[in-house]
């Protein structure tokens, strides 16, 4: 009972190393194992160490992240709305962000750009759904407004909405696009990892992701008690609207910070909580670091396969996750 | 370092309303350490609203509440969660989760090292008739199960109050008399609990508040309030006494 969350804890950071060392041996170049050690510490061949150390390695960091922080704000989400079917993006976040960086993108803007633009669109969206879901977010119990068990449901409509508004103007995006423009736009659209060759760029990703880990491991088991009920909960002793409120922001900026390095990677925050759900249960104090394992592992995996597979063209990574995810989802439903 | 004079739970001049519509009118009343009341009215009288305002879940239209002598708007969340505890029939149970682990909610104030916890939680889950269900998985219960494992959580909470809205709505003729029955003789708790059943509410209760939903309100001891003359008019139907074989007469509803 003790010892089982914590070895499932282990082995999912081991497969999440092992998944990252995978990304590094993999691809154009094949790197034997046993090089890879001397690579890190630089004492191998110029060329093999600048294509392992400037390209492959902050991809898979990268990759990583995204995938971590995804499956991160999923967990998180569908705990906080009470909803299993919640994902990173039902906040409208993502949308966001990809609206911004598709304008950017349309305006000629090279990667950078697109990840500032991307960055700015997801901070906008976030101030919108606090705008608009102010009355779930700083109702305070003992004023005016009762405390409710539908405030969720006040969050999970305004993000909705901003979700929907933002799908329409990137259609309308897609539809102004000129022909040039438009493979790399859908591409980005899809997930696309080929732009995050930035170290410091991952690394700031990895921050995040570490920052997030350490609030959610403090909120967690606040969280476990939100998961049943609003009223409950603050009988209980939670200060429901400071914890939604984090955890609203916490998701909102791992999902902004995922869509700025990948683009819009789908799936991996909806799928990679309800994995390790099914293993170590919904005690949010394990589940949480569980799934930003998995969803880390699960798009490095993805993402190798992606530009490998069919080099030298590449599969959008969004596609491969789901082709991977889905599967292992419905062969642990019918085996649990 | 006890207060003798000073009560438990006191409403000085609360009033409640429903979107226009009043359900309870500058509302007095003291409610003393070790105090059974039942909340009772009809349908729509604010049974709900008023426990929800009593346990700071809701601010009241008008007026306050006190705890302890001091307003509940100057408790904190974690102080209120010492004091009170509340029982609702609104139950999420999204993903699965175990009974005891549901219970074990009730210890979030005492934090992460709760050594007594699980066993508190076993106890109060034996009290209500759930030793059998401990490590089922709560979204498999029946409505009447899931509320005996609400009820074992507020219990676990221990706190000195104690809220119930309709605790028994759920349960089949014994275990409502089980219920109240370990609800009554729980030592040391003031309770305040909305039943529909007036026998029920005649076994369980040392104090009746009796609300018409349209403002008026009459609190009293359960001798003075639970009588045939003020539950018909409380009511509107004609309630009458039958005398029972043992014990004190039942209430029935006439022709």
């Amino acid at each position: 009972m003790t010892t089982r969350p914590s070895s499932t804890l282990l082995l999912l950071a081991l497969a999440g190393a092992a998944s990252v060392a995978l990304a590094l041996l993999i691809g154009s170049v094949r790197v034997p194992p046993r090089d890879l050690w001397e690579i890190l510490v630089g004492t191998a061949d110029a060329p093999l160490v600048s294509i392992v150390l400037d390209l492959r390695l902050p991809r898979a960091l990268s990759a990583f992240a995204t995938g971590a922080l995804l499956a991160l704000s999923g967990a998180i989400l569908q705990a906080l709305l009470r909803n299993p079917l919640a994902d990173p993006y039902v906040l409208g976040v993502s949308g966001g962000a990809a609206v911004a960086a598709l304008i950017a993108l349309a305006l000629g803007a090279g990667a950078l750009g697109m990840q500032l633009a991307s960055m700015a669109g997801a901070l906008a969206t976030t101030a919108t759904l606090f705008v608009f879901a102010r009355r779930a977010l700083f109702a305070r119990a003992t004023s005016a407004v009762a405390l409710s068990d539908d405030g969720t449901t006040h969050v999970l409509l305004t993000g909705v909405m901003i979700a929907a508004f933002c799908a329409a103007a990137l259609s309308l995006l897609l539809a102004l696009a000129p022909d040039g423009r438009l493979r790399t736009m859908v591409f980005w659209l899809l997930g696309d990892l080929g732009g995050a060759t930035s170290l410091p760029g991952a690394a700031f990703a990895l921050a995040l992701l570490a920052g997030s880990l350490v609030i959610a491991a403090r909120l967690a088991r606040p969280l476990n008690l939100l998961l049943r009920g609003d009223v409950q909960a603050f009988t209980q002793g939670v200060d429901v609207e400071w914890t939604r409120r984090t955890l609203v922001i916490v998701a909102a900026l791992g999902t902004g910070a995922a869509v700025t390095l990948a683009g819009a990677i789908g799936f991996v925050g909806f799928i990679a909580p309800h994995l390790v759900r099914r293993v170590v249960g919904n005690d949010q104090r394990v589940l949480l670091p569980a799934a930003a394992l998995a969803g880390g592992a699960l798009v490095v995996v993805a993402d190798t396969a992606a530009r490998t597979v069919a080099a030298p063209l590449q599969i959008p990574v969004g596609v491969l996750t789901a082709m991977i995810g889905v599967p292992l989802f419905l062969w642990l439903l019918r085996t649990r | 370092m006890r207060e003798n004079s000073s009560a438990r739970l006191e409403c000085r001049n609360v009033h409640l309303r429903a979107g226009e519509r009043e359900l309870v009118r500058a509302l007095s009343l003291c409610v003393q350490d070790g105090e059974r009341w039942v909340v009772l009215g009809p349908n729509g009288a604010g049974k709900s609203t008023l426990l929800a305002v009593l346990a700071g879940v809701r601010a009241a239209y008008r007026g306050e509440v006190h705890l302890e002598g001091r307003r509940l708007h100057d408790w904190t969340v974690e102080q209120m969660a010492e004091q009170r505890a509340l029982v609702t029939d609104r139950w999420h149970d999204p993903f699965s989760a175990s009974v005891l682990d549901t219970v074990l909610t009730a210890r979030f104030r005492l934090g992460g090292a709760d050594a007594q916890g699980e066993h508190v939680a076993r106890e109060w889950l034996a009290e209500f008739d759930c030793t059998a269900l401990v490590d089922h998985d709560v979204a498999t219960l029946s409505r009447g199960e899931r509320q005996r494992v609400a009820l074992a959580t507020a219990l676990a909470q221990d706190t000195p109050l104690v809220l119930l809205d309709e605790p028994i709505a759920h349960q089949d003729p014994r275990h409502q008399a089980l219920v109240l029955d370990r609800l009554a003789r729980t030592p040391g708790r003031t309770l305040i609990a909305s039943l529909h059943d007036m026998n029920a509410a005649a076994r369980f209760a040392s104090h009746a508040l009796l609300l018409t939903g349209r403002g008026d309100w009459s609190a009293g001891t359960a001798h003075e309030m639970l009588t045939a003359p003020r539950l018909s008019t409380l009511f509107e139907a004609d309630v009458i006494t039958v005398p029972a074989p043992n014990g004190a007469p039942l209430f029935s509803i006439g022709s």
